[in-house]
């Protein structure tokens, strides 16, 4: 069945099967930003935004997005080039698979908090499970970012 | 040094960041059949028939591939040098299967759907037979894991499958019992350890193609591709010129991608159909069928003077290699060899030990290689013993441990699966680590704990750790610059970038010794066809050994550019100056830019390029203090880290906030095997920890504080005075956190991993018996 998004501005229409989740119809057509980790909801890698909040893509189903608003980091390309530097300066990007999914929560962070506290900024990103950093350069990557982008 | 020890940012973190396609699936043929594996529903049993017609009757299966079909040849996925020290008892699919989740057969198809479809319908009937799944009951044990015939050792390891035994080992210095006879104190204590999980974040995958030449070609997210080539010709018997391996960017390895998992059975697909093919791993595979972390029983014997001069180590090692001898003998010496000369002024030392089969998911490398097991072990033990001496367990190690100058006999005894190697500790910076860290952590007032209020106490642990810099004698690095037009250069390396920043690093140390910046290196690792040998990111090799590689290889560089300058300057060598984008003699003058591009297209045009290659004749070890503060709840047993202090030896740091990132990441996955990751198996041998709902990694919710800091070092054998740090930061936190929660209320964990529980089991013991705090 055909299903139209609005994935990254542009309108773009998929032939999916009713069982299909957005990450496999996003990576089947080639959208490789968006990454598998564990297609079982439990470790954030395949995070996009959903008319513009953080979503697990292997956890919901195409069929259900009928003219919803889609954004992985191709979308937001500026912002997440500016995220980037932050991340190079702490030195907080390592293998960089959760990266692209870490990008996009931040950025609807930045949009959805007002002056968070380190513990709301920990407590928005806790879902994007990252095996290399420790975290803590990536937070204070995040934490720059943030105020410099006030 | 203008690019080395200075702040660089990753040369590749942005364009992964922003997307760019660079990890093994992103670069997967589109066409390609899924393969998918049948796996093992009993922890051991035998194939007694195996029927694939129906899956095979279904549209669009393409192969299903059974041990009928494969080579019965034995190998080891190890991904090791050759011969390798890990036994060859493992075939690509047999007719055993002997842990929950091994593999029984392959199907590919058009798409997942279909082929996990055809799973379904491939019938198999087994013999079921009793599995071992208690490692300290396997040898003898009257169930033999690996009856077959056909395995084999490559040189003696101790190998007796029969008596389920993968390996043994035993070494001594000086005669133990007399010593431990003479010793005012002595303490016997057993600890065990635990499975951990690598989780990566990007599970196990490659792809398969063949190419117009009719090559195989796979991409890889492997940390050895070059070990990967061999292996695969070695053991599916086609010729190794007929294979080639990229390693695209890898997302994690941690040593669980030192191993061959999935190639053997893409590489069969492809060449059987001609068709490209892809595997992926689930999650649930990664964690089932993958590998762990060797679980360890150590029995430690220590004896002292009453004023605390340590005078003898005891210990034993019962290693359980699960179901497939993978690093079985390496994982645990390195337990023995990079542990026991922390203590270097001993009268005796002796170890010892069995790796044994279970029936459990394969042990294999995993960061930290047996040193985080045998430290949680022995810095336990060496606080035990304080505690009897009623001396301060600081004290007690500034006394005994290993100083600058001073060198162990253990590392001409020992080594990896063979002899070690005779060094002295040109660089050791432990006094200074330690008294640091003392500071930082602000021991003078926290030691032992300081009450908080009536249910909280606030308390600090510390451990000391070594690692290795690569193996001597064995590990070699390779790498080729190329000189191009306009005057940029390219840098190729068989290393193996896999998210520690290699590229960045490597391309830091090539820039400083040809007097440019990172931006004119442009790396690219690996790929067995167009990169020069490399044994792979292992044993904390690539700064050190690939590293040296490339001062070596830029040294050449920089010379044949100086001779083509006093060939178109027309003056001597000697007299020529070169300061990276321009030489000059006098007022003779020409820069980098024009010089490259006269030799490229104006006068006699040639290509320059420079390979070198580097074999450590050492390994010397960074080392490094850490320091645990925690707040215990003495009601509930729950704790809080505060802050994990580390300070480090290791060497110059070629880029210090990636090496930064190198110990801090170490830190939290040693907090997460001291805490609360445990791999957990059924009554029948099933992992019950098998996603990350039940197999919890650290999140960022658990990380308060990590204060990490260098000790200045110069490491004269290393590439700009550089040793390794890629596993140094995992050995501490298990016994810093154990030291600490002793000191908070008394009670004393030897049983990983450190849990609420447990603290809440041992005040209440305590409290019944009238003891303790």
């Amino acid at each position: 069945m055909k299903v139209k998004l609005i994935l990254n501005h542009k309108n773009r229409t998929f032939e999916v099967t009713p069982d299909e989740y957005l990450l496999d119809t996003l990576r089947n057509n080639h959208i490789t930003s968006v990454k598998k980790g564990c297609n079982q909801s439990t470790c954030g890698v395949c995070t996009v935004l959903l008319d513009g909040k953080p979503i697990l893509s292997c956890s919901i189903l195409t069929v259900l997005l009928e003219g919803r608003h889609i954004t992985t980091v191709d979308g937001i390309q500026s912002e997440v080039d500016k995220i980037s530097n932050y991340f190079g300066e702490e030195g907080a990007d390592q293998c960089g698979f959760c990266n692209t999914g870490l990008a996009l929560t931040i950025y609807a962070l930045k949009k959805e908090l007002k002056n968070p506290t380190d513990d709301e900024i920990k407590k928005y990103i806790v879902g994007n499970l990252c095996r290399c950093s420790g975290y803590q350069a990536q937070f204070l990557a995040i934490k720059k970012y943030l105020e410099d982008s006030l | 040094m203008k690019v080395v020890n200075h702040k660089t940012s990753s040369i590749d973190g942005k364009g992964i960041m922003m997307g760019r396609p660079a990890f093994t699936d992103d670069l997967a043929d589109p066409n390609s059949l899924i393969v998918k594996i049948l796996r093992s529903p009993h922890a051991f049993a035998k194939i007694k028939s195996i029927d694939a017609s129906q899956a095979l009757a279904l549209e669009g299966v393409e192969l299903v591939l059974t041990h009928h079909d494969v080579p019965k040849k034995s190998y080891t996925r190890a991904g090791q040098g050759y011969p390798e020290p890990s036994p060859h008892d493992k075939f690509v699919l047999d007719e055993y299967v002997r842990y929950v989740g091994d593999e029984v057969a392959c199907v590919a198809a058009i798409n997942e759907k279909t082929a996990e479809k055809a799973l379904k319908l491939i019938k198999v009937e087994y013999e079921v037979y009793e599995p071992v799944l208690d490692f300290e009951k396997t040898i003898n044990n009257p169930t033999i894991i690996h009856p077959e015939d056909g395995i084999h050792e490559m040189f003696p390891i101790g190998y007796e499958p029969k008596k389920n035994i993968a390996a043994a080992y035993q070494m001594h210095i000086g005669d133990v019992e007399k010593v431990l006879a003479s010793c005012d104190v002595v303490i016997q204590e057993s600890f065990y350890t635990q499975a951990q999980a690598h989780s990566m974040m990007e599970p196990h995958t490659v792809n398969a193609r063949l190419d117009f030449q009719n090559r195989l070609t796979l991409y890889s997210s492997t940390q050895t591709p070059f070990h990967v080539r061999r292996i695969i010709a070695q053991t599916l018997d086609i010729p190794i010129s007929k294979i080639r391996v990229i390693k695209p960017r890898v997302g994690g390895g941690f040593g669980g991608k030192q191993a061959l998992h999935g190639e053997m059975l893409v590489s069969m697909v492809t060449l059987k159909t001609g068709k490209p093919s892809k595997i992926y791993f689930t999650r649930k595979e990664v964690f089932e069928s993958t590998y762990t972390r060797h679980p360890m029983r150590l029995d430690i014997t220590l004896g002292s003077t009453k004023d605390g001069k340590l005078k003898a180590i005891d210990c034993y090692v019962l290693s359980d290699t699960g179901a497939y001898g993978e690093h079985a003998l390496t994982v645990f010496m390195v337990t023995g060899s990079k542990v026991l000369p922390l203590y270097n002024k001993v009268d005796a030392v002796r170890f010892s030990g069995h790796a044994v089969y279970t029936n459990h998911v394969s042990a294999g490398a995993f960061r930290g290689y047996g040193a985080i097991q045998g430290n949680f072990a022995l810095e336990s033990a060496i606080d035990i013993l304080c505690e009897k001496l009623k001396m301060d367990p600081i004290l007690f190690r500034q006394k005994n441990m290993i100083l600058e100058g001073e060198t162990s006999p253990i590392f001409e005894i020992m080594g990896e699966g063979t002899e070690g190697t005779a060094m002295m500790m040109e660089t050791c910076k432990l006094d200074y680590c330690v008294k640091r860290g003392y500071d930082l952590i602000d021991w003078k007032k926290k030691y032992p704990r300081v009450k908080m209020n009536d249910h909280q106490v606030k308390s600090v642990g510390m451990a000391l750790a070594m690692q290795g810099s690569g193996i001597p004698y064995i590990d070699m690095g390779a790498a080729t610059i190329k000189l191009n037009d306009a005057g940029f250069y390219n840098l190729m390396v068989g290393a193996t970038e896999i998210g520690q920043g290699s590229d960045t690093v490597l391309a830091q140390i090539a820039a400083e010794e040809l007097l440019t910046t990172v931006d004119k290196m442009i790396v690219y690792s690996s790929d067995t066809d167009l990169t020069p040998f490399d044994t792979g990111a292992y044993a904390s090799s690539t700064t050190y050994v690939s590293g040296n590689a490339v001062v070596k290889a830029a040294k050449i560089m920089k010379d044949m550019l100086i001779k083509e300058a006093s060939r178109i300057l027309n003056v001597e060598v000697k007299d020529i100056d070169f300061n990276g984008s321009s030489f000059k003699s006098g007022k003779h003058e020409i820069s980098l830019e024009d010089l490259a591009n006269q030799i490229t297209y104006n006068h006699e045009q040639k290509q320059l390029t420079a390979t070198s290659s580097y074999v450590g004749h050492k390994s010397p070890p960074p080392f490094m203090a850490g320091f645990i503060e925690v707040d215990v709840d003495t009601e509930t047993g729950e704790f809080d880290i505060k802050d994990y202090v580390s300070v480090v030896d290791c060497g110059v740091t070629i880029n210090p906030k990636l090496a930064q990132g190198q110990v801090e990441g170490g830190i939290v996955q040693g907090l997460g095997m001291a805490t609360f990751e445990d791999v957990k198996y059924g009554r029948k041998g099933n992992l019950l920890s098998n996603s990350f709902l039940y197999y919890k990694i650290p999140t960022a919710l658990d990380i308060q504080k990590l204060t990490t800091e260098f000790a200045e070092s110069y490491e004269e054998s290393g590439p700009f005075g550089a040793k390794s740090v890629g596993e140094i930061g995992i050995d501490t936190p298990p016994a810093a956190l154990a030291n600490a929660i002793y000191n908070a209320v008394g009670v004393r964990i030897q049983r990983l991993p450190i849990t609420p529980e447990k603290i809440l089991k041992g005040i209440l013991e305590n409290k019944a018996k009238g003891v303790g705090l």
